[in-house]
């Protein structure tokens, strides 16, 4: 009972006070047919020090991207993590607290969901945001969701160059409202405006992302056009990093802008907690899911933020609400503000810059190599590159150097056999980059 | 406080990368850049300040105590917070090769393992985000069941009036009609009227045990037999698991589905809101509706990813889960051992009977039964009618002796209800003080009601103007505005 602050003697006087015997007897009601009459087969405690112990091994059984020079993208990225960040992520005060129903003591929580609702706003173009999601797959769904409420329509189109674990989660949540997904095809790597135009017909909402999977620009003018015609709304997916150098979503009219906000100061971790963000044109601030901060005032005029907007939620509305989620992503919406307070408009479009200086750097320098690009169109911070050697052996080569990656797409696009996928973060400096160029031309000789 | 767009100073910043100067548009098209990009500038000595005063302007669990009912608020160890950041966790990618990550995928069999032996259950797939969404994943997995038996017709979910709002919200999202079902005198479910209310179109009934009055439902096998019976199945919402942890499973009461709440029952951090993490775990017959991955061990004593479940719903959120959450709770499971999750169980049931003891008497006890880990409770019936004091201005009277107030106005089925959840890890001499200082507010409320009903008096701001929030919306900032 590591943990627990009583004595015997707290617990005597205790159960004297309740007037009960034995703890026991406080579990008297729990008929004994449901009781479990035997202990836990669990390993038995340990002390802290033979925990740290444990973990620590457990955690050297992975070769993890800080020993090794990352090349794996793919939705998750190894960027630069100011060391503010986790200084700050340790106050108590914000981890060890919970959503802000209590507003006079929750001003800082609340405080930090508005200024991320902001930046978020601001980053997107966008006319407002809410104040986060489980992470960029679930925002992607959620967003069809709202789509679906607006428009009544039941089709959801969306690009098959939108990262595959979005269009699966996305399948997953059109499940429960018999939702239809259909794919627009990839052409050279991205989506056909014609084909999206033809498909959007009936469409509740046409969803694509920019720069998309396999590292190319799309035209999300040409491609938001053709949704509207058909009546559809339009959902933006953008990794927030590019909104510091690219057009934004509310530039070029989307309704809905979702995406992934893990690259903003939040470590790779096998694959989560990360953060989704959601920003929405006005006319969606009653469909949107989630939390909502808005500021105010109290009795004396002293400026404050509440939760408002409440009526859309599920401890409200139940099973009338625009979701069933409870929470947000705080600690990781937090994490998210800080980075781009620390960045600013320079530090974010210079990590933009150096990761698509990069991986053009890295293309450059593969050309003759037998690692061709597999797709014509301008491209950003990755690479999509069609292998001369099995993707699995490349990797375990390149391991051999200490480098991770590539990224094997066959795993995610049966149809593209023998394609890999090398991203580019400003972690990755010009010697990192000759080094794996020098392997795969190895590799290829 | 001030805002960080009030510290905007343009040409402020700290250089976290290298400066080189870039031209974007000999890589792309300049149609597709971005012209302005208003965001602040400040210093880094601006940024720790201001969220360093943001933090203080917070109240956790280090901060004082915190008897949210229904959240489980208990001491969050801080050697999980070190696992969790060891770079070999924190810095493992993932789309690594399995190879890559054998301790990552260890720590995660384990752990599902550990959560299947807790709750009984035959799976654990450890990828839902949170509470709500292993909600869903669960609805959803009984939804799969039902129509791959051909049984298309249960439409129906059926749910307690004293559920929680995701249990309704979950069933909508999942396709499904909600029914409601009424508790009866003695706080579980009325057994007549859920005779009543399951048929042919009964898909599940959502039920939390003890519930969030507290309460144990003794009935439960006859409940079980009723819905399953009727050919429903049974989902355990496990958000009040602290209570039960090696004295009762929900396996054994007969559900065939579970959701854990990694935040509340294995002291993850709550995060002011998130990032949680929600397993689901099921009976055998569902194993095959899991979502992909789960975590398997290969035959030569490996681990690996499994994504070879036939009649998966698919997958719930990108990759494997809250690798981070997961972490946290392997740390705490393994702190504890099956004898310390015992204790766990012991001390908040017993911690909470304590203080009901202690405010019995003084406060409305709508059930007369012996509660588990938290317990309901009202004002005196007759206060709101003599002084207009409510339940909401003595949860904000709290806010001034810097305790968090109890969750108010819910269960919906008691009026004026405060939800109380003291967990194990309190200390005898914090319930005491806690329980003095709200009788003590209920002494004041009758002899000087307006200190109460315009409490708070000493935060940092006072009641805010919730209507005005909504009346003129002001939902972000904009630089320079």
């Amino acid at each position: 009972m590591r943990f627990s602050p009583h004595t015997a003697e707290d617990r005597a006087a205790m159960l004297k006070v309740i007037g009960a015997e034995r703890v026991d007897d406080l579990f008297a009601d729990i008929p004994r047919s449901v009781r479990l009459n035997r202990p836990l087969n669990l390993p038995a405690g340990l002390p802290e020090m033979e925990v740290r112990r444990l973990l620590t091994s457990l955690a050297q059984r992975n070769a993890d991207g800080d020993q090794m020079v990352s090349f794996l993208g793919g939705g998750a990225y190894d960027r630069y993590i100011p060391s503010v960040i986790g200084e700050m992520l340790r106050r108590s005060e914000f981890y060890t607290s919970y959503t802000p129903y209590q507003a006079e003591i929750s001003q800082g929580t609340l405080q930090v969901i508005f200024e991320f609702q902001s930046l978020i706003a601001i980053l997107t173009g966008m006319d407002l945001a809410q104040a986060s999601l489980y992470d960029g797959a679930t925002a992607v769904a959620e967003g069809a969701m709202l789509a679906y409420g607006h428009t009544g329509r039941r089709r959801v189109v969306v690009a098959r160059s939108v990262d595959p674990q979005y269009r699966a989660v996305l399948r997953t949540y059109a499940e429960g409202h018999d939702l239809e997904v259909v794919e627009a095809p990839l052409r050279d790597g991205r989506a056909d405006p014609d084909e999206v135009r033809r498909l959007a017909e009936n469409a509740a909402c046409v969803i694509v992302q920019h720069p998309n999977f396999l590292g190319l620009l799309e035209e999300p003018e040409a491609l938001c056009e053709a949704a509207h015609a058909a009546g559809a709304l339009y959902i933006a997916v953008q990794d927030p990093i590019s909104l510091a150098v690219l057009r934004p979503p509310g530039e070029y009219g989307a309704d809905v802008a979702v995406g992934e906000g893990q690259p903003l100061g939040i470590p790779v971790s096998f694959g989560g907690p990360y953060l989704g963000y959601m920003g929405v044109k006005q006319d969606y601030l009653r469909r949107i899911p989630g939390r909502i901060v808005g500021e105010t005032t109290d009795h004396d005029g002293r400026k404050g933020y509440v939760l408002t907007f409440q009526t859309r939620e599920q401890h409200i509305r139940r099973e009338r609400a625009t979701s069933n989620i409870c929470t947000n992503q705080g600690l990781m919406a937090l994490a998210a503000t800080i980075y781009v307070s620390l960045m600013g408009p320079r530090g974010m479009r210079q990590a933009a810059a150096l990761s698509i200086e990069g991986a053009h750097q890295l293309a450059d320098a593969l050309e003759g190599s037998g690692f061709r690009r597999a797709f014509a169109g301008p491209f950003g911070s990755e690479l999509a590159l069609r292998s001369p050697v099995d993707a699995n052996a490349l990797g375990a080569t390149l391991r051999r150097s200490g480098i991770l990656g590539p990224l094997d797409l066959a795993r995610l696009y049966p149809e593209l056999e023998g394609h890999i996928l090398l991203s580019v973060t400003e972690r990755r400096t010009p010697e990192e980059i000759d080094r794996l160029v020098k392997a795969l031309r190895e590799v290829a000789a | 406080m001030n805002t960080i767009f009030d510290e905007h100073e343009a040409g402020r910043g700290t250089s976290y990368l290298p400066e080189r100067e870039i031209d974007l548009a000999r890589y792309l098209p300049r149609s597709a850049l971005r012209a302005e990009l208003a965001l602040p500038e400040l210093a880094e000595i601006q940024v720790v300040r201001h969220f360093t005063g943001l933090s203080r302007r917070n109240h956790g669990v280090d901060s004082g105590f915190y008897p949210l009912g229904s959240c489980t608020m208990k001491y969050n160890p801080k050697i999980n917070e070190d696992t969790a950041r060891l770079p070999g966790f924190a810095s493992a990618h993932p789309y690594q090769s399995e190879e890559t990550v054998q301790g990552a995928l260890q720590l995660m069999w384990e752990l599902q393992q550990d959560l299947q032996e807790i709750t009984g259950m035959d799976a654990v797939s450890l990828q839902p985000a949170a509470g709500a969404q292993g909600e869903f994943t669960g609805i959803l997995m009984i939804r799969a069941y039902h129509r791959l038996r051909g049984d298309e017709g249960r439409t129906q979910v059926i749910i307690p009036d004293s559920a929680h709002g995701t249990n309704p919200a979950t069933a909508a999202m999942a396709g499904f009609e909600v029914v409601h079902v009424p508790s009866d005198e003695r706080g579980g479910v009325d057994l007549d009227a859920l005779h009543a209310v399951v048929s042919e179109k009964t898909a599940a009934l959502m039920l939390t045990n003890p519930n969030t009055l507290g309460l144990f439902d003794e009935r439960i096998q006859e409940i079980a037999q009723v819905v399953h019976g009727a050919g429903g199945l049974l989902y355990y919402d496990g958000a009040n698991l602290n209570a039960v942890l090696g004295r009762s499973r929900p396996g054994d009461m007969g559900f065939d589905v579970v959701h854990l709440n990694l935040h509340k029952t294995f002291s993850t951090p709550h995060g002011g809101g998130g990032p949680g993490s929600g397993p689901v775990g099921v009976k055998a017959a569902l194993k095959d509706f899991l979502p992909m991955p789960t975590v398997t061990q290969r035959a030569d004593g490996s681990y690996g990813l499994d994504y070879e479940i036939p009649h998966s719903i698919g997958q719930m959120r990108s990759f494997y889960g809250n690798f981070g959450m997961l972490v946290r709770a392997y740390t705490y499971i393994r702190s504890l051992g099956g004898e310390g999750l015992l204790g766990v169980a012991d001390d908040a049931v017993l911690n909470a009977n304590y203080l009901l003891a202690r405010l019995r008497g003084s406060f409305y006890e709508p059930y007369d039964r012996t509660p588990k880990h938290e317990f309901v409770i009202a004002p005196p019936r007759d206060l709101k009618k003599e002084t207009g004091v409510r339940t909401l201005d003595i949860a904000k009277r709290l806010l001034d002796f810097s305790v968090h107030p109890p969750t108010v106005y819910f269960p919906l089925i008691v009026d004026e209800a405060m939800m109380l959840e003291p967990t194990e890890t309190e200390t005898r001499e914090t319930l005491d003080a806690f329980a003095d200082i709200l009788l003590g507010i209920l002494k004041e409320a009758q002899e000087d009601p307006e200190v109460v009903k315009t409490a708070p008096h000493d935060t940092v701001v006072g009641r805010l103007d919730e209507a005005k929030a909504v009346r003129a919306p002001r939902l972000r900032e904009t630089l320079g505005a």
